[in-house]
């Protein structure tokens, strides 16, 4: 069991109002699952995906990721969990347009205190494996939607992260850069990542081997698509 | 680190017209502090130089009555100071902080001296033995020095100083002329000059009279062996010593001055020898203008402060900007001392910048002073890297609060910010 929530409950509170988003959330992923999160626009989803994405803590609950308990980490122990466990890839690739493609993949390597030299070689065969490797140099505004997110999806891979947290990957692309995406998560998936993908689009959702749906905080795994 | 100063320039580069006017405060501020410190270490440097002459380092040790009256204008000698025997001497040219010494007798406004029909009674005379050029820094200019025959032979011989040769001669060459002393005729061998001339900037009163009051008409030198032919035998001498370096130059005046005062006896309690302290007058000098000057080091650094707050301003703005590069950063597992690093790292590179800029423009100011106004400066170098320091502080200090602000943004508030 590499991801494990139970009883997840988070509330906001908006003045004197306690809104609850998430409402008892259980979810079990396994080393090596492709599991796709569905859901309508504020269903909760983004607040389960920074949770599992240790950028936020539920109000109550557990979760361990990879066999760690991450209610008890401190900010700085979130951090390094974030550094090495997890890879993100975000609906706007949140690629830096000043830096090139080589350097945004290498900013993780900075974290971690990689040297310089490895950083490159590290960062180059990140590149290399989402099929960018004639693009190193050039820069985010250089390069095409689908490229972008390759890029981010490189970057999000380079410190070889327990898990691949991708939220709305494909929500900003054409439907032929979608297909790529899609592909090179199978493609990651098939090589032994274990992916979790948030989307509301269930066309996007359906290449994922199981969905789990989420209404107004409360999930469901959908029937057929358990691997297990 | 030096990821953080290669991305700090990258930023700065990519704003350039914004981050140079944010360094144009600390440019100011650091320029004029630079200019205002080298005009002061010159103006030091040159009041010590006009007062102790160049760096010839000679103090003189001058016999010196209660009144202060020119002694020598009378006739009669004090009692009870002898001469300045050999042992003496040799007892001074002992001393650590002393390279040579040298006695001398003169006479202040003396009557008697003519050049044709004139009188010159403004002139000084002086009987100098063999290392008194040397010792008190000054060379020939035309003619020739004394030498041994003039005092094996009481030549009645004379050189003037430059001052002197100036006022009698005129347009004339003073060599081979005849000088009439109390009815002497002494001839004209030599005209000597400071070895390194200085030309003293008057900028005050005092001024004035710290650099006036050796100047009379001039000095004439005879061989002091030619001395009683004219004036009186056993006269108490003054005495010169060139102290070993400028700031040997107190000690070596005031020791002299001991020794010479163990001779005189103990009867003769109005004349005492004693050391003019040049250096001592130029520090008072040097504090003079030390006082009005820092305190516009004071104002210039208020522009730093608004230097200061004008990068802190651009620091927020720039942390604003970059609120979802931030989230990014943190998302991906950048810790806060990592963001706050970075954002450290920028404002003092941008302040160092500045700084540098800054001390380019003060040494350009201060050479700009130099030749407009002719006040002399002098670069220091200590407080140029002082300088480039203290702007990276400024960077770091004003930095300090948008930074912090930057590190503690919360990455999903970040990130869903565009």
């Amino acid at each position: 069991m590499i991801l494990k929530l139970e009883h997840i409950y988070k509330d906001y509170i908006q003045g004197k109002m306690t809104v609850p988003v998430l409402k008892d959330v259980c979810l079990n992923v396994e080393k090596g699952e492709y599991v796709a999160i569905m859901g309508p626009s504020g269903s909760g989803k983004s607040t389960l995906m920074n949770i599992v994405g240790c950028l936020d803590r539920p109000t109550s609950g557990s979760y361990e990721l990879s066999g760690r308990d991450i209610q008890s980490l401190n900010e700085k122990q979130l951090a390094e969990v974030r550094l090495h466990s997890i890879g993100f890839v975000f609906q706007n690739f949140q690629l830096l347009p000043r830096m090139t493609a080589l350097d945004n993949v290498a900013l993780p390597l900075v974290y971690s205190g990689v040297r310089k030299k490895t950083r490159r070689e590290q960062a180059k065969a990140a590149l290399t494996r989402v099929g960018l490797e004639d693009r190193v140099m050039f820069k985010p505004t250089q390069l095409s939607g689908g490229q972008k997110q390759r890029v981010a999806i490189a970057r999000a891979m380079v410190n070889r992260p327990d898990i691949l947290l991708a939220d709305e990957p494909t929500g900003a692309l054409d439907s032929k850069s979608s297909k790529q995406v899609m592909e090179l998560f199978q493609k990651l998936n098939d090589e032994g990542v274990t992916v979790i993908m948030i989307t509301h689009d269930s066309g996007i959702a359906h290449h994922a081997k199981r969905i789990v749906t989420i209404f107004d905080g409360e999930l469901s795994e959908q029937e057929g698509t358990v691997s297990e | 680190m030096l990821e953080n100063i290669r991305l700090s320039f990258q930023g700065i580069w990519s704003h350039k017209m914004r981050s140079f006017l944010t360094m144009l405060g600390i440019i100011i501020g650091i320029a004029s502090i630079i200019s205002i410190v080298s005009t002061i270490k010159g103006t030091n440097e040159q009041i010590k130089n006009n007062l102790i002459g160049s760096g010839n380092n000679t103090v003189d040790v001058v016999l010196s009555g209660q009144w202060e009256l020119d002694i020598y204008s009378a006739a009669d000698i004090p009692p009870g100071i002898p001469e300045v025997s050999e042992e003496t001497r040799q007892e001074i040219l002992d001393l650590d902080s002393v390279e040579n010494v040298t006695c001398y007798n003169e006479r202040r406004t003396s009557d008697g001296v003519f050049y044709q029909n004139t009188s010159l009674s403004e002139v000084a005379v002086r009987g100098i033995d063999t290392s008194y050029f040397e010792t008190a820094g000054y060379v020939i200019k035309t003619g020739r020095n004394f030498i041994d025959s003039d005092y094996e032979n009481f030549r009645k011989v004379l050189i003037l100083d430059q001052t002197a040769a100036d006022t009698l001669f005129q347009n004339e060459n003073p060599i081979g002329k005849t000088i009439e002393i109390k009815e002497m005729p002494f001839t004209v061998v030599g005209v000597v000059d400071k070895a390194m001339n200085f030309e003293p900037t008057i900028n005050s009163i005092t001024d004035y009279y710290t650099y006036h009051q050796n100047q009379s008409a001039g000095y004439l030198y005879m061989p002091r062996a030619s001395w009683p032919i004219v004036y009186a035998y056993d006269e108490p001498e003054n005495v010169i010593v060139k102290a070993v370096s400028t700031d040997d130059m107190e000690d070596a005046g005031q020791k002299t001055a001991d020794i010479l005062n163990k001779t005189i006896s103990e009867q003769q309690t109005d004349y005492k020898y004693k050391a003019d302290n040049l250096l001592e007058q130029a520090q008072k000098l040097q504090d003079l203008s030390a006082a009005t000057n820092n305190q516009l080091i004071w104002i210039a650094s208020i522009s730093l402060l608004v230097g200061g707050i004008g990068v802190m301003n651009i620091m927020l703005v720039s942390v604003t900007e970059r609120t979802s590069e931030i989230g990014l950063k943190k998302a991906i597992g950048a810790r806060k001392s990592i963001i706050l690093g970075q954002f450290l790292t920028e404002a003092a590179v941008l302040t160092s910048i500045g700084g540098l800029i800054g001390v380019a423009a003060g040494i350009g100011m201060a050479q700009a002073i130099n030749k407009v106004s002719g006040v002399a400066v002098s670069i220091s170098i200590p407080a140029a890297v002082i300088a480039v320091v203290f702007s990276m502080l400024i960077g770091i200090v004003f930095g300090l609060l948008p930074s912090i602000q930057a590190a503690n943004l919360d990455p999903i508030e970040a990130l869903r910010r565009e």
